[in-house]
C-alpha cells in the first residue's frame, strides 16, 4: 500500500463481507423453504427473504465495488485520494440507509413500508431489484455521485492509466443506468422494456468494465507482467463485452410485447456474449503463466483465475445455454434462470470483489500476503464456496429441464405447483450445497484471523525462465 | 497478441464498438417504443388497471410469482392466469380471498392481503390487461404457464 487514504477500502470491504453473511443466510433460508414450504410462514414470507437476499447481494457487491475504487485508484493515480473524509462519510451514509431499507423490508410488511416512504408520490418500488423505497434510491444515487466526484477527481488530477479510466467509466454507468430505476409508466411492455436498461446494462454492460478493470489490476500486481499487453488484453475484452452485450439486452425482449425482430437480434447477439468471458480466461491464465515474479500472495491468485473460470461457465455458458429464442420459450423463467443466475453472480462479480479483497486486504493490514496458515485456509473456503456453487447450479439446472419438461413440453402438462412437488429431491440436494456455501463463507471469515508463520516480504523475487 | 495486433487498435475498436453499438440500440429502442402500441394493449390500460399495477407492486407480488416470465420462480406465472382461470376475474379474485392467514402446513401457501373489494376489483383487472398483451408466438407454451 504505497498511499494511506488507500486504507479507506477496508472499511468498505468489512462491510461487503458482512453483508455478504447476511445474503447467504436468507439464502439457505429460501432453499428451505423452497421444500419447507410454510417454513417461517407468515413473519417472514418468501418474497421478504427473496428481496434480502438479492438486495443484500447487490449492497455488498456495491461496497465491494466501491471498496476496490478506493484502493486502486490512488495507487494508479499515484496520488492520495481526493477527498477521504467523504469517502469515510458516504460509507457510513450508505450502511445505514442500506441497514434500515433491509430491517424495513424484515420489520413491516412491504404496502406498509411503501406508504411509510411515500411511495405515492414517485412509485418505484415493487419491481425485481429494484424494491428498494423510493427515498433509498435517492440515498443510493447521493451516494454515487459523491463517491464519482471523489473518484473522477483522483484520477483527473493524477496519472490517468487505462484500468483507472475503463474503471470509471464503468462506474459512470452503473450510476447513469441507474436512473431508470426511477422510470415506473404503467404500460407494463414499457416498464420491462426500460428495467433492463437498470438489470442489463448493469450485469451484461457496465460492471463487466468493472470487473474486467478490477481482475486486470490484481494481475499486473501478482504477475508483475508489462502493463501495455495487460492494457491490450483489456480493451480487447471489453469491447468484446460492448459490441455483443448492448444489443444482447434484446434476449430479454423475446416474451414481454416487444417487436418479433427481436428474437433474432437478441439471440445472435447474446451468442456473442461468452467471447469476452472466454478472453478473460485465456487472459487470465496467459499472464499468470508469463509471470515475472511469484507473488507472495498464492491465495489471491487463485482467486483471480477462479473469477475468470467461474465468470466464463456461470455468465458465458449457463447463459449461452437458454439464451437462444427457441430455447428460452421453453425455459424462460424456470429454475434454468435461477440456475444461470447464481453461478453467474458468484462466478463474475462476487469472485472478482473476493480476488481484489484477498490482494489488498494483507496489504492494508501491514504486510505482503497473509501467513501460511490463513492462506492455506482461505484456498480452502475458496474451493467449499465454489465447488458448492457448481453444485447448485446444477441441481437448479436439473430441476429446470424436469420442471421445463413436465410443465411446459410435454404432451400432459402438469400444474405449477404438481410440477414443484416433482422437483422437490433436486432443491432438497440444492439445500444441502448451499449449506456447505455457508460453510465455505464462515471458513472465508475465520482466514482472515488465523494466525501462522508470516510469509517473507519477497517483492523482488523472480521467476527463473 | 501478436505485434500487429496494437494496443492503439484494441482501444479503437472499444471506443468505436462501444459507440456505435449504444446508437444502435437507442435507434432500436425509439422504433420498438414507436411500435408498441400494436401489442401493448395499451387500448385497456384504464385508471383502474394502473391502481391494479400499483397494488401489485406495493405488495411486491413479483417476489414469488413470475409474470411473463420475470420475478421469483417460488409461485405460478401470472402473465397468463386470466387465461388459465377460464377467462374470469371473479376466479382470481375468489382465489386471492381464499388464502389462509396462517398459511397450510408444510406447504407453499400466498398470503392473506385482505384486500377490499375494490382493490381485488383493481388486481383482477391488471392481471386481465396483462394477459391481453399480444406476446411473440403467444408466450407461455401452454396455459400452465
Amino acid at each position: 500500500m504505497k498511499y494511506q487514504s488507500q486504507s479507506i477500502a477496508k472499511l468498505y470491504f468489512i462491510a461487503a463481507i458482512g453483508l455478504f453473511v447476511g445474503q447467504i443466510l436468507f439464502g439457505v433460508t429460501l432453499g428451505l423453504q423452497y421444500v419447507i414450504g410454510d417454513f417461517l410462514f407468515p413473519y417472514i414470507p418468501f418474497n421478504v427473504a427473496r428481496m434480502v437476499h438479492t438486495n443484500l447481494l447487490i449492497v455488498w457487491l456495491l461496497f465491494g465495488f466501491m471498496g476496490a475504487a478506493y484502493y486502486l485508484v490512488p495507487e494508479e493515480s499515484e496520488r492520495e485520494l481526493y477527498a477521504p473524509w467523504l469517502a469515510k462519510l458516504l460509507f457510513w451514509i450508505f450502511l445505514v440507509a442500506g441497514a434500515l431499507t433491509i430491517l424495513g423490508y424484515l420489520l413491516v410488511p412491504y404496502a406498509a413500508l411503501a406508504e411509510l416512504t411515500m411511495n405515492d408520490l414517485l412509485p418505484t418500488m415493487g419491481r425485481e431489484f429494484l424494491e428498494q423505497p423510493t427515498i433509498t434510491k435517492i440515498g443510493i444515487v447521493i451516494v454515487a455521485l459523491g463517491f464519482l466526484f471523489n473518484i473522477g477527481m483522483t484520477i483527473l488530477t493524477g496519472r490517468k492509466t487505462v484500468i483507472s479510466l475503463v474503471l470509471l467509466t464503468g462506474l459512470i454507468g452503473l450510476a447513469v443506468f441507474f436512473l431508470f430505476s426511477f422510470y415506473n409508466p404503467d404500460n407494463l411492455v414499457l416498464d420491462k422494456y426500460f428495467w433492463w436498461f437498470v438489470v442489463h446494462l448493469w450485469v451484461e454492460g457496465v460492471w463487466e468494465l468493472i470487473m474486467a478493470a478490477m481482475l486486470a489490476y490484481v494481475l499486473i500486481k501478482v504477475t508483475g507482467v508489462d502493463r501495455e499487453v495487460i492494457e491490450k488484453w483489456l480493451y480487447i475484452i471489453i469491447a468484446m463485452a460492448l459490441i455483443s452485450g448492448l444489443i444482447g439486452t434484446g434476449h430479454h425482449f423475446f416474451w414481454i410485447g416487444a417487436p418479433d425482430y427481436w428474437q433474432w437480434l437478441g439471440s445472435i447477439f447474446s451468442a456473442i456474449e461468452p467471447i469476452p468471458f472466454f478472453m478473460m480466461t485465456l487472459f487470465a491464465f496467459n499472464v499468470v503463466n508469463k509471470r515475472r515474479r511469484d507473488h507472495p500472495n498464492k491465495a489471491a491468485v487463485l482467486w483471480a483465475l477462479g473469477t475468470a473460470v467461474m465468470a466464463f461457465l456461470g455468465a458465458g455458458v449457463w447463459g449461452f445455454l437458454h439464451t437462444l429464442a427457441p430455447v428460452n420459450f421453453y425455459t424462460h423463467g424456470t429454475q434454468i434462470t435461477a440456475a444461470h443466475g447464481h453461478m453467474a453472480f458468484y462466478g463474475a462479480y462476487v469472485m472478482v470483489i473476493l480476488t481484489m479483497i484477498s490482494y489488498s486486504m494483507p496489504l492494508m493490514r501491514g504486510k505482503q500476503a497473509g501467513n501460511a496458515r490463513a492462506q492455506v485456509i482461505e484456498m480452502w473456503s475458496f474451493w467449499l464456496m465454489t465447488v458448492a456453487m457448481v453444485f447448485i447450479t446444477l441441481f437448479l439446472t436439473g430441476a429446470g429441464i424436469l420442471q421445463v419438461y413436465l410443465q411446459r413440453y410435454s404432451d400432459t402438462p402438469l400444474g405449477f405447483m404438481a410440477t414443484q412437488d416433482k422437483l422437490e429431491i433436486f432443491y432438497w440436494a440444492r439445500e444441502g450445497a448451499g449449506l456447505v456455501f455457508l460453510i465455505g463463507l464462515l471458513v472465508y471469515v475465520y482466514s482472515f484471523f488465523a494466525k501462522g508463520e508470516e510469509v517473507e516480504m519477497l517483492e523482488t523475487t523472480t521467476v527463473a525462465n | 497478441m501478436r505485434e500487429t495486433f496494437t494496443k492503439g487498435m484494441a482501444r479503437n475498436i472499444y471506443y468505436g464498438g462501444g459507440v456505435f453499438f449504444f446508437l444502435v440500440l437507442i435507434g432500436l429502442t425509439v422504433d420498438t417504443v414507436r411500435g408498441l402500441p400494436k401489442t401493448d394493449n395499451s387500448q385497456n390500460l384504464t385508471e383502474e388497471v394502473a391502481a391494479g399495477k400499483r397494488l401489485w407492486e406495493i405488495n411486491n407480488c413479483i417476489g414469488c410469482h413470475t409474470l411473463l416470465g420475470e420475478g421469483a420462480y417460488f409461485a405460478p406465472e401470472l402473465g397468463n392466469v386470466y387465461t388459465r382461470f377460464g377467462e374470469s376475474t371473479d376466479a382470481i379474485k375468489g382465489f386471492i380471498m381464499s388464502r389462509p392467514k396462517n398459511g397450510i402446513p408444510g406447504r407453499r401457501s400466498m398470503p392473506q392481503f385482505n384486500f377490499t373489494p375494490d382493490e381485488l376489483e383493481e388486481i383482477a383487472q391488471f392481471l386481465k390487461y396483462v394477459d391481453g398483451i399480444k406476446v411473440a408466438r403467444d408466450w407461455p407454451p401452454n396455459k400452465e404457464g
